[in-house]
């Protein structure tokens, strides 16, 4: 490619956790690859549907703060998703940029991404595609195994993001949005919840527990009472699920997120549902969560409501 | 031969195959989990055989834990299914530098270094499952005189390539990674290729692995 024909994004500043990611890869847990994938998954799709991108495209993921970017080619569109602050800075002036919405770039215009807003990941892609690696079907970047575009590496400064097509009859569209959060954390009791005494059952469902900073891709670290273990503090080591709730030894919660490793030996307590799955990763460390007990059944249905939820929101881009 | 199917959360079906340890019960959960696995049912996203486990996670959108749990429960293996094994030796190098809690290993076995390692390389071992991170091979079993405990305190860094002992089992770590087993040496060996697409385990569960001892030399010249 001449590079006059380029377009690309130069990264003037990384971000946090800043990676490609779309919906993951699967079928690879028994050789110890995790899902990966967008970590907000409902996100992830408002987005390439904003965009009109195929459903699977790879977008930027970011944590907390999300990079800065200064865009060098023919026009294109960009759009954010998440509770996100940024920024366009171009010739004529500095604005500040909503998500869900659309926006135009020329040549030499910059995006800066500030921050997510009372949540952890944001979202940005283009009307096009990003010149990605793909590694078993999935360009999902997971550092801990480093696969993945960028070496298996986070985005870093100076780096260039290719952009290897743009869909040139794309019109701008927006959605009204203002994001979903939650109040308590619906779990499915796990195998080994009689491995914990009954007065700790009781704390875990009735009392609050604190995110802590030991928070990532890979689990969730929290901290509240101590749950007791009246069985065994190991059990024999066994598969792993995205969301899943062991307590360590030494009586801690920890719920794993989608680069976790894909077997552990802590007693399982809890599953986090698959319908808060995307707003719990949102919680950011410092703020409480409460668990409450729902039934297979219930959390089945839970899930398809989530789902129509989101396809309903797709609906409404105009 | 699965005991019994519960339910993981509301996408993944947790199989048990009986509360022990051992390759019988080991082997059944490796040829459920590779005739699932050719089976190639639309909408399980993944499988994780560990040693007497299977959990099966699939896609909400495409079953009910009620209607997998039936479709699983109606599978049917004839016991003599044959598990295919391979043979796969490994080098490894247990010159000081390697070979981190060795010190530690002879304390609590009450062994001398030259004795812990040849009882180490002068049997096989079995690949019970692999994973945790990618390909880290889960193998045993150690002699009864060489089984001791996870550090009490675990390493924030165990480095790529080590080669570790905990209770009936040993390990090899794939990736620099937090971890609490006893090192007692390292492989130059690369155990998992993520430009191999089709298959980046050099270990599989069902395979044998016979370590063999290699110096220091040996262990620069395999690196380079």
């Amino acid at each position: 490619m001449k590079s006059k024909d380029r377009n690309y994004f130069k990264i003037l500043r990384a971000g946090i956790n800043t990676t490609y990611q779309d919906l993951g890869r699967n079928n690879l847990y028994h050789i110890g690859i995790p899902f990966s994938g967008a970590m907000d998954k409902r996100n992830f799709q408002l987005l390439n549907s904003l965009l009109q991108n195929d459903y699977n495209s790879p977008v930027i993921e970011f944590a907390y703060q999300g990079p800065h970017l200064r865009y060098f080619g023919k026009d294109i569109f960009f759009c954010i998703s998440g509770n996100v602050s940024f920024k366009i800075i171009t010739k004529e002036g500095v604005i500040d940029g909503n998500s869900y919405q659309c926006y135009l770039l020329k040549n030499g215009d910059e995006v800066d991404i500030h921050s997510t807003n009372k949540s952890v990941y944001g979202y940005f892609s283009i009307n096009g595609t990003f010149g990605v690696d793909y590694y078993w079907g999935s360009c999902s970047i997971n550092t801990q195994a480093k696969i993945g575009t960028n070496n298996g590496n986070k985005l870093s400064k100076d780096l260039e993001i290719e952009i290897i097509d743009i869909n040139n009859s794309f019109n701008e569209r927006k959605l009204d949005y203002l994001g979903s959060t939650i109040e308590n954390i619906r779990v499915i009791k796990g195998t080994n919840y009689d491995y914990f005494s009954v007065s700790s059952q009781n704390k875990f469902f009735k009392e609050s527990f604190k995110i802590t900073k030991l928070s990532d891709r890979m689990g969730m670290r929290l901290e509240g009472p101590k749950i007791e273990n009246i069985v065994d503090p190991n059990i024999k080591s066994e598969g792993l699920v995205k969301g899943v709730i062991q307590i360590t030894s030494a009586g801690d919660p920890i719920i794993m997120l989608s680069d976790h490793g894909t077997i552990g030996g802590y007693p399982k307590i809890a599953t986090v549902i698959s319908a808060d799955y995307d707003r719990l990763v949102q919680l950011t460390p410092g703020s409480n969560i409460k668990f409450k007990d729902v039934s297979l059944e219930d959390a089945e249905t839970l899930y398809k409501l989530y789902q129509m939820e989101t396809n309903n929101l797709i609906s409404q881009i105009k | 031969m699965i005991k019994n199917i519960l339910n993981l959360g509301d996408a993944a079906l947790y199989c048990d195959f009986g509360s022990d340890v051992n390759q019988e019960i080991n082997s059944n959960v490796i040829k459920y989990f590779y005739h699932i696995k050719k089976l190639n049912l639309e909408g399980i996203t993944n499988l994780t055989p560990s040693y007497n486990k299977l959990i099966i996670s699939y896609d909400l959108n495409i079953h009910s834990f009620l209607s997998l749990k039936k479709k699983i429960e109606n599978i049917e293996i004839k016991e003599n299914n044959k598990l295919e094994k391979n043979l796969i030796e490994i080098p490894v190098c247990c010159d000081n530098n390697f070979a981190l809690d060795i010190k530690r290993i002879e304390n609590k076995l009450k062994l001398k270094s030259e004795i812990i390692l040849e009882k180490f390389f002068s049997k096989n071992y079995f690949c019970y499952m692999t994973g945790f991170v990618a390909g880290m091979p889960f193998l045993g079993d150690l002699n009864q005189e060489m089984r001791l405990k996870r550090l009490e305190t675990p390493r924030v860094k165990v480095p790529k390539g080590s080669v570790g002992i905990t209770e009936q089992f040993c390990n090899i770590y794939t990736f620099e990674t937090p971890g609490g087993w006893n090192i007692l040496g390292n492989t130059p060996q690369n155990i998992f290729d993520t430009s191999n697409q089709s298959n980046p385990n050099l270990v599989n569960p069902g395979d044998t692995i016979k370590f063999y001892r290699i110096t220091l030399d040996k262990y620069n010249e395999i690196k380079r």
